[in-house]
């Protein structure tokens, strides 16, 4: 049984469901990646685990807990953390504000956290009193995600975190994610550029409709002829 | 010629501008509260004037009692020691109201032109229950040392045909604005809840992910503005006289300066209150004297040289939000499009 256990998400936003029976995984220093097309419920499938998407059947489960009826402010307090794919930072707060309202639910000292974070994207050490607004895509990003992990959490969730980015600031943020994944953290992150995150993913979703198409290792998936025809270019 | 240009320049210090700061502070208190409720709980609150007038009567009914007891702070005016009591009254109405409506359409998560409606009708409400208690009349309740500089002692002293007064409650104003102001803003910017405000006014649904809890936030927006209002309510009282309908008027004033600044920037309204103030103290004065000062004899006016009555003065905070709201809708500190 994974860390993280999504099984058999139905649901949508009030109409028709989006999401028909998916299941997803992920285990603690383990990286899993949603691939899929446009209006295959990437997104859906992200905000369904963390619980801002209605369901009508299906579970979710954390670590030895059953989390489908918690609230996301729960979610959060259970070591979980969100990245969503737009106004994912204050763009009138500087970027130590951003991280200071990251560790917000904390009460010890997370000035150590801190510190990791700066070490993790050092360009936020230098731009630590500039307001967010006035960084770049690649650099709000690594906001993003920073004020995600002032939490200390055990699952990082990111929703299309290099959508609109630089390819060679996307390589940077995958790599970036491979070392936290190195630090025992489970990833969970829904992608549009599927090639390169599957280079990166212990295991790999395909999703379709809502539902799993195809299961594997990033890897295997890459390696798998149907797939790449149908999802990744040839 | 010197002289006379001295003499212009205290004419205009005397009427223009020593009245317009501590207007200008009195007005910027009040868009301050208008402008963090929209930031926070994003709607233009129209019974912020009457929160005022309910935080005035507080301190009205605070200063009788006082006085009865004579219990004074001379030379200062009695209404400071009553100030505490305008600004808890002013907390408990609005909390009252928050439960009592506000609450309901924000759970509903309604639109926020319906809280805009349902905060008509709160200010219905406070609006003849202030009437209801102290009545409709023009109350006087400045007491103390009135000015601190004298217009004829200045002459007297100084030998010049052009005194200069500054009222006690003009300097009060003032002073006390700057005071409350620094402390917002060392709040806002400082304080972990602060920031959290911040935080909720920039991106509610990050901040909800964050784990701030929105329940909070808004009790202390709601303090936070009762208090503004409160104590904008008695400066201006202070200052000028107590009657529930100019608090009424005053939310024009204010609602021009929060928008005119940027509405849910708090930096926004304290410019926005100047240039509100200003505008309203120059375009309204009458400048037959200032003007016989500078001109030669054969220039001199026969009129009054006054733009508009004081009468139309609302016309003018009419004409700046249009103005605004037609060229830069989002105002000097690019707040929110209302």
């Amino acid at each position: 049984m994974s860390f993280l256990e999504a099984r058999d998400l139905t649901g949508g936003y009030g109409g028709a469901d989006i999401l028909n029976g998916c299941d997803l995984a992920v285990d603690r220093g383990e990286i899993a990646v949603i691939v899929g097309p446009n209006g295959a419920g990437k997104s859906s499938a992200m905000k369904a685990v963390f619980g801002m998407l209605n369901l009508r059947s299906g579970t979710v489960r954390l670590g030895e807990e059953d989390i489908t009826a918690l609230s996301p402010q729960y979610r959060v307090q259970r070591g979980m953390a969100f990245v969503p794919q737009t106004s994912n930072v204050f763009v009138t707060m500087t970027v130590q504000e951003n991280l200071e309202m990251g560790a917000f639910l904390r009460r010890d000292d997370f000035t150590g956290t801190m510190r990791r974070i700066f070490d993790l994207f050092p360009v936020l050490k230098e731009r630590r009193g500039q307001t967010a607004g006035e960084l770049s895509g690649g650099q709000r990003q690594q906001v993003a995600i920073g004020r995600a992990l002032m939490t200390e959490p055990d699952l990082l969730m990111l929703d299309e975190p290099t959508a609109g980015v630089s390819p060679l600031v996307m390589t940077d943020l995958f790599e970036r994610m491979i070392e936290i994944r190195n630090a025992g953290i489970a990833i969970l992150m829904a992608e549009q550029n599927a090639r390169q995150a599957l280079e990166i993913a212990d295991t790999g979703y395909v999703l379709v409709n809502g539902e799993n198409r195809f299961t594997d290792s990033g890897a295997a998936l890459l390696a798998d002829p149907e797939v790449r025809r149908s999802f990744l270019g040839g | 010629m010197p002289l006379d240009l001295l003499h212009a320049v205290l004419l205009l210090g005397n009427y223009v501008i020593v009245p317009g700061l501590a207007y200008a502070a009195q007005l910027a208190l009040g868009a301050l509260g208008i402008t963090l409720v929209f930031g926070i709980l994003r709607f233009a609150n129209l019974a912020h004037g009457d929160i005022m007038a309910f935080g005035t009567m507080a301190a009205v009914l605070g200063t009788w009692q006082l006085q009865a007891w004579n219990v004074t702070i001379a030379p200062l005016p009695t209404a400071l020691l009553a100030l505490p009591l305008a600004v808890a009254a002013a907390i408990a109405v609005t909390l009252a109201a928050d439960r009592t409506v506000f609450r309901y359409y924000r759970r509903k998560r309604s639109a926020p032109i319906v809280l805009v409606m349902a905060s008509l009708g709160v200010m219905f409400v406070l609006n003849g229950v202030v009437r209801f208690i102290i009545g409709p009349n023009d109350r006087r309740f400045t007491d103390g040392e009135r000015f601190l500089i004298n217009a004829r002692e200045f002459k007297r002293s100084t030998g010049l045909a052009e005194g200069l007064s500054i009222k006690t409650t003009q300097c009060l104003s003032l002073v006390i604005a700057i005071v409350v102001v620094a402390a917002l803003f060392w709040f806002l910017q400082k304080t972990r809840t602060g920031k959290s405000m911040r935080a909720y006014s920039d991106n509610e649904d990050l901040a909800l992910l964050s784990g701030i809890n929105p329940d909070r936030v808004v009790l202390i927006t709601w303090v936070i503005a009762a208090t503004l209002a409160a104590i904008a309510g008695t400066l201006y009282g202070l200052d000028k006289s107590f009657k529930p309908f100019t608090y009424f008027q005053l939310l024009l004033p204010m609602f021009a300066a929060a928008i005119v600044g940027g509405i849910g920037q708090p930096l926004g309204a304290i410019a926005g209150g100047f240039i509100v103030a200003f505008s309203e103290v120059t375009v309204t004065y009458a400048y037959k004297k200032f003007l016989h000062y500078l001109l030669p004899e054969a220039w001199h006016p026969s009129g009054l040289a006054q733009l508009l009555s004081t009468d139309y003065k609302f016309a003018v905070s009419f004409m700046i939000l249009v103005l605004v709201l037609l060229f830069r809708p989002s105002g000097i500190f690019r707040g929110r499009v209302l």
